[in-house]
């Protein structure tokens, strides 16, 4: 009875869709209030069916009904709570519920925190948004129905795929799937200013809050997928270049590139055609994503099953909104002019390198990703392109990015002195130099990355220093204390400061761990010891140690550095059985300035075990960076100026409306 | 410098970066592709040599086997046509298990043995890589074909 309370609830929300789809831009292009105001209750009703058929559907795993197919393949009695709830969405149908869940949640969200806009641009982008979401909805209904029933049931579930029963997948989807949906609200913006014709600093000033805090979900979401796949899949690594990583990092190259353009076109209203562009692409680039990780094209263990019907509708779904969105585009691009002219050394010029190349290399990732699905496709043979590719043109396009980082915040818009820039940062680069160089040589590892990573960090950090310190002179008010003027710095520089300390340190983090990671594959026995960079690891013996829902051969091993014990690692080898699939559970020891990373292999014959022992030099600082450019993010779209903005636009909105 | 020189210039230096990225982007690729091929064209000689390729299907039921020092292991792939020795020495994967799918990437050496360097196998059960399965319906084919 609840599956189908969810179905019908579903069918409802698909209805309110397509009304919301049609009606308002119907209203919008004739002008008619009435119809225009149809799209914010059908909005609020769409997320209300919508997160009633996600209750119906959490009901199903909570309380194991196994006549509703999705739970019984994808859940188990003796699964714990948590993966019972989390397992709703750790499936192809239930992910696409909450992607359709998480665009509803936007669309209520612009209308409550956007109430500020002319009633005609609101409706024109519920309009898309519904149009969107119809899209998605009606995906999720015909061919991905959560809610079909397995008759007769099931006596006991397949449960959750092991992989997935960790607390990292509680939050990296939804994390994600926020990111990549938000991504359709700038895309919305986008096409309601083309539709009307409208593209102006007013509409770049609308859209920034929001796409930058889509590109929050997303940097989250990737960190802790990221964080995950470090401790899960327990060989170490914290990126891999896989097409799945991929379709969720093109998203944020173009995301991040769209944040920076949208900011010239909000102070200085140039780059406009690029940044629709951006905005356009960013959004067909999370869709792109979506169509690689839900079609199966693709293997990988985001990639649940294959169903070619259903890669067909996706890939039909992202046809046509690049088709439509480009021929609106072209249709409108014309009338735009270029906004105000600037030098070769300016804000502007800055921006603009830092646009090219996120697209080059966003381009560089497309190619790499789906050159061998094309070649596949076509019966041209089949290639894969591994990390080398990936990582042979990401550094080399990243350091000028990262450089331009660090000049850009000093350059002042239109015109600058490019002596008075060289005068001003030529200290700190040289320093930063000296120090890459003379921090490599401390820490034994002279080469070119080394040198060329930590000089950058190293500016990155220098330049900060410098930056604030620039800022807190040029307030005005010279007289009061250097507390009062820092309060007086508005959030969304903090954010902008924030976010770029946050890659200094994500580039320490990266290189250390890349230039001085060792490990160490070893056979074990009780009381044996081995040694990996200074630590000695002293092997307790195995013990049986059974899940809920598993059964486990779980190892203790001592870590010690010279005399000093550190700590106690119980990596895991286990077995799930509802799917008899085995899975190893690493443990690690966490430190600001390493891990110390333990996983269990085999057991021979002779009662040894293959231990991997690893020890990762400033890991952690990779995701401390990250989550400084998150909380960068958040800063930069609280900024009160876009609040003082609607507070001040309310009036004239309700003398339009009334 | 005239202000249309200028403006020459810029475009000019923007446009040679952007070759010069493309440039790189493109190369880097050339080197980096790695070929996929299966057992059956490894003896028939497709395989590059000096390079390191992929070969995917089987793993060989009761091929798999331990050296002295319990970290390298040996095991042969095969396509159900034919079948490529292979050593590895690491970490296998959870779900690498005998006459389940795997897919290899290593070099091929003289004495036509698959040095490995990364082992890969399926995510959860009911999954068989892409390539793996590839390989193995190449081979049915192949051999449907000859019976007729």
């Amino acid at each position: 009875m609840i599956a189908e309370l969810g179905h019908f609830a579903l069918i409802l929300a698909l209805v309110l869709a397509c009304v919301q789809a049609v009606v308002p831009l119907v209203g919008a292009q004739q002008n008619r209030y009435a119809l225009m105001a149809v799209g914010r209750p059908a909005a609020q009703a769409q997320l209300f069916f919508l997160l009633f058929a996600y209750g119906c559907l959490t009901w199903a795993f909570v309380t194991s009904d196994f006549t509703v197919r999705l739970a019984a393949v994808n859940s188990h009695t003796a699964t714990p709570l948590i993966y019972k709830i989390t397992g709703v969405w750790g499936n192809h149908e239930g992910s696409l519920l909450l992607w359709a869940a998480s665009l509803s949640l936007w669309t209520v969200a612009v209308t409550i925190f956007s109430r500020d806009l002319p009633e005609a641009f609101m409706a024109r982008v519920l309009g898309v948004l519904g149009a969107i979401s119809a899209g998605f909805v009606s995906f999720t209904l015909f061919t991905s129905n959560p809610f079909t029933r397995l008759l007769p049931a099931a006596a006991e579930g397949r449960d959750l795929n092991p992989l997935l029963q960790d607390p990292g997948m509680i939050i990296h989807p939804p994390l994600l799937y926020m990111g990549y949906v938000g991504f359709s609200v700038a895309f919305a913006f986008a096409i309601a200013a083309l539709l009307s014709g409208r593209l102006d600093a007013a509409w770049a000033r609308w859209s920034r809050p929001w796409t930058t805090a889509a590109w929050v979900f997303l940097t989250a979401g990737i960190a802790v997928g990221s964080g995950w796949a470090y401790y899960e899949l327990g060989w170490g690594g914290w990126w891999f270049w896989d097409p799945v990583e991929n379709a969720s990092f093109m998203p944020w190259l173009l995301g991040t590139a769209l944040i920076h353009s949208l900011a010239v076109t909000e102070k200085r209203g140039a780059f406009r055609n690029w940044t629709v562009l951006l905005a356009i692409s960013a959004f067909s680039m999370s869709l792109l994503g979506t169509f690689l990780v839900r079609s199966g094209v693709i293997t990988s263990v985001h990639a649940f099953a294959t169903d070619p019907a259903r890669g067909l509708y996706i890939l039909v779904l992202l046809v046509l909104v690049i088709g439509i969105s480009l021929t609106l585009f072209a249709w409108r691009a014309p009338r735009l002019t270029g906004g105000g002219s600037f030098a070769l050394m300016s804000r502007e010029s800055t921006l603009l390198g830092n646009n090219v190349l996120f697209a080059v290399v966003t381009g560089a990732v497309l190619l790499g990703t789906l050159y061998p699905l094309f070649l596949d496709a076509l019966n041209m043979g089949k290639i894969s392109v591994g990390p080398p590719y990936f990582e042979a043109v990401f550094v080399p396009l990243m350091v000028p990015v990262v450089v331009l980082m660090v000049i850009g915040p000093f350059v002042r818009w239109k015109n600058d002195d490019s002596a008075r820039i060289v005068r001003r940062l030529a200290p700190g680069a040289i320093v930063s130099v000296l120090l890459g160089v003379g921090l490599a040589v401390v820490v034994g590892n002279f080469t070119w990355r080394t040198v060329l990573g930590l000089a950058l960090a190293a500016w990155v950090l220098i330049g900060s220093v410098q930056l604030l310190r620039a800022r807190v002179a040029e307030r005005p008010g010279a007289a009061a204390g250097a507390g009062v003027r820092l309060r007086g710095i508005p959030a969304a520089w903090w954010g902008m400061w924030l976010a770029h300390l946050g890659v200094g340190v994500f580039i320490i983090g990266v290189t250390m761990v890349g230039s001085l990671e060792s490990e160490l594959d070893v056979r074990m026995k009780d009381g044996q010891t081995a040694r990996l960079a200074g630590y000695t690891f002293t092997f307790r013996g195995v013990v049986d140690a059974p899940g809920p829902n598993y059964l486990a051969a779980r190892a203790t091993i001592e870590v010690a550095r010279g005399e000093r014990q550190i700590a106690t690692l119980t990596p895991e080898k286990r077995l799930y059985l509802a799917q008899q699939m085995p899975m190893t559970e690493a443990s690690l020891d966490i430190g600001p300035f390493r891990d110390v990373y333990v996983s269990l292999g085999d057991e021979l014959e002779d009662g040894s075990w293959i231990v991997s022992l690893y020890h990762k030099p400033f890991i952690s600082w990779i995701w401390l960076g990250c989550t400084l450019m998150g909380v960068g993010g958040i800063c930069a779209a609280a900024d009160r100026r876009y609040r003082r903005l609607a507070e001040r636009r309310v009036p004239a909105a309700a003398t339009q409306s009334a | 410098m005239k202000a249309r020189n200028k403006r020459l210039l810029l475009v000019g230096g923007g446009v040679a970066l952007l070759v010069a990225a493309v440039a790189l982007v493109l190369t880097a690729f050339q080197q980096n592709l790695v070929f996929f091929h299966t057992p059956s064209e490894v003896y028939e000689g497709k395989a590059p040599t000096g390079r390191a390729f992929r070969i995917g299907g089987m793993v060989e039921e009761g091929s798999i086997r331990r050296e002295a020092d319990g970290l390298t292991v040996s095991f042969a792939i095969t396509d159900t046509a034919k079948v490529i020795p292979v050593t590895y020495r690491g970490t296998l994967p959870d779900l690498f298990q005998e006459g389940k799918g795997a897919v290899v990437q290593g070099m091929l050496d003289a004495g036509g043995h698959f040095r490995a360097t990364e082992v890969l196998a399926k995510h959860d059960e009911n999954y068989m890589p892409v390539e793996a399965q590839y390989a193995i319906d190449q081979a049915h084919k192949a051999a449907q074909t000859v019976q007729q």
